[in-house]
């Protein structure tokens, strides 16, 4: 499946070449470095909020994971620079990527 | 390389209006050619369109709409950047020898589809730019200890200057007091800390050295040319609380222009939001890191006019494809000596600071008399 279709059914994976090792993002079926393939790498996986604001929704994260993966995420309660944290919720709306962290 | 000059402009004001871009593009390109009346038109090789509209063919469009049959034209979109781009790209034509008199205009509409990236995924589900300048704003006040009242001078001084500047969207001035309690638009942003989309043109006419030096007695050089681009994605800049494209691309022009900072009389940054004009001036070297709003508050209350002469973004306002066009049209015209009572005294030097996507791109030119 590809990163869409797994992000489609709630999934967030971490695409990494399966020749270099390198791991690819944004997303893409080739490795921008050695332009192998790609495969991707299912978990938990726990983020770093290393910047936030709000609006009249809640609050809005940069994220930042393994090698620099970084995401814009919505957080319901108060974020702390640092913390370390999950995606709780993600998917695809209007052609967008959404992500909610916990 | 043949040197590169730059020969005519034309600009009309920003505003608010829904026109179709075929008349938006052609005002400025009209007001060039009024204002011009020796140019020989025909003598046009080139055209460039800068522009985020998605009307197709612009560029033969405007040609055909002029009464002229280049060689070469075509249109350039490049989001917030695309008038810089047009003109780094008029003058490759020109030093290469490919083309000898290019005309460039840039128009946007202010439904300017180029306000959102679409393809930056990693943005999430915050794709319309005043959230990256909301996390900029954010890291940048967290890193320096900055209050959103010190970022408000910004705001207060380029609309102030924008008074001077009758081709200005913006009619009003607006104190600290009036910036911190305009509409919030996230935790780190106000109505006021925002430069608007709007509708307007800009044009500008590139010549040979040997055909600048006939048709205008005082044309102005382009001698130098940075340009670096990042990444496309917003979440790939490094720093959040600086512009690493705008050091790259600033070093790169200074060099080839053999300038240092302090040589630069003049300049125009491009202040998409409040937080960019700091940010800007300190990658580019104007100021140490964090003092950006130092130097801004130092102008303001001395009445420079160095730094955003016509009101930069905020003030003048960001109809996208003709920006940096429009800064470039100002910088020529404050060496030019024609700014009027906006008019920094003594300019021979100046710089033009253009970027997109939270500066994941970056052109910086440098003018001379």
């Amino acid at each position: 499946m590809s990163f869409e279709s797994e992000l489609s059914n709630g999934n967030f994976c971490i695409p990494k070449c399966t020749n270099c090792t390198k791991i690819v993002w944004p997303p893409s079926e080739f490795c921008d470095g050695c332009y192998g393939i790609v495969s991707l790498l299912k978990g938990n996986f726990e983020g770093e909020i290393i910047e936030f604001s709000q609006d009249s929704h809640g609050y809005f994260c940069m994220v930042e994971f393994v090698e620099k993966i970084r995401i814009m995420a919505r957080k319901k309660e108060q974020p702390q620079i640092g913390q370390i944290v999950k995606i709780s919720t993600c998917g695809i709306k209007d052609e967008s990527y959404f992500f909610e962290i916990i | 390389m043949n040197k590169v000059g730059i020969v005519a402009t034309g600009i009309t004001p920003f505003t608010m209006d829904d026109k179709k871009i075929e008349s938006v593009l052609l005002e400025s390109t009209k007001e060039l050619l009024k204002n011009n009346p020796s140019i020989p038109k025909n003598e046009i090789d080139s055209v460039i369109v800068s522009t985020n509209n998605n009307s197709k063919y612009l560029s033969p469009i405007l040609s055909e709409m002029i009464g002229i049959k280049p060689k070469i034209a075509h249109s350039i979109e490049n989001l917030c950047n695309s008038g810089t781009n047009s003109i780094v790209s008029g003058y490759s034509y020109i030093a290469s020898g490919l083309a000898d008199l290019v005309l460039i205009s840039g128009a946007e509409r202010y439904d300017s589809p180029g306000q959102i990236l679409d393809w930056d995924n990693s943005r999430g589900a915050f794709k319309h730019p005043i959230f990256w300048a909301s996390i900029f704003t954010s890291a940048y006040k967290r890193e320096f200890s900055i209050k959103d009242e010190d970022l408000a001078i910004i705001s207060v001084k380029n609309h102030k200057h924008a008074q001077k500047n009758p081709n200005a969207l913006s009619k009003k001035t607006y104190s600290i007091n009036d910036v911190i309690n305009s509409k919030a638009i996230t935790g780190d942003l106000k109505l006021l800390d925002c430069s608007r989309s709007c509708t307007g043109s800009a044009s500008i006419l590139l010549a040979s050295e040997k055909i600048a030096k006939e048709i205008s007695d005082n044309p102005v050089w382009i001698t130098g040319i940075g340009q670096k681009t990042i990444s496309a994605g917003f979440t790939k800049n490094d720093s959040l609380s600086s512009m690493e494209s705008t050091k790259i691309s600033s070093k790169n022009a200074l060099k080839m222009a053999q300038k240092e900072i302090e040589q630069i009389d003049v300049a125009e940054i491009h202040d998409a939001f409040s937080v960019c004009e700091p940010m800007a001036l300190e990658s580019i070297g104007f100021t140490n890191s964090g003092n950006g709003l130092k130097f801004a508050k130092e102008l303001h209350e001395s009445d420079n006019f160095k730094i955003n002469p016509r009101g930069g973004l905020i003030g003048s306002g960001h109809p996208l494809g003709a920006t940096g066009i429009a800064q470039t049209i100002e910088i020529v015209q404050q060496l030019q000596s024609k700014a009027h009572n906006r008019q920094v005294e003594n300019a021979k030097t100046g710089l033009v600071h253009n970027m997109s996507a939270a500066a994941t791109s970056s052109t910086v030119l440098v003018l001379e008399t």
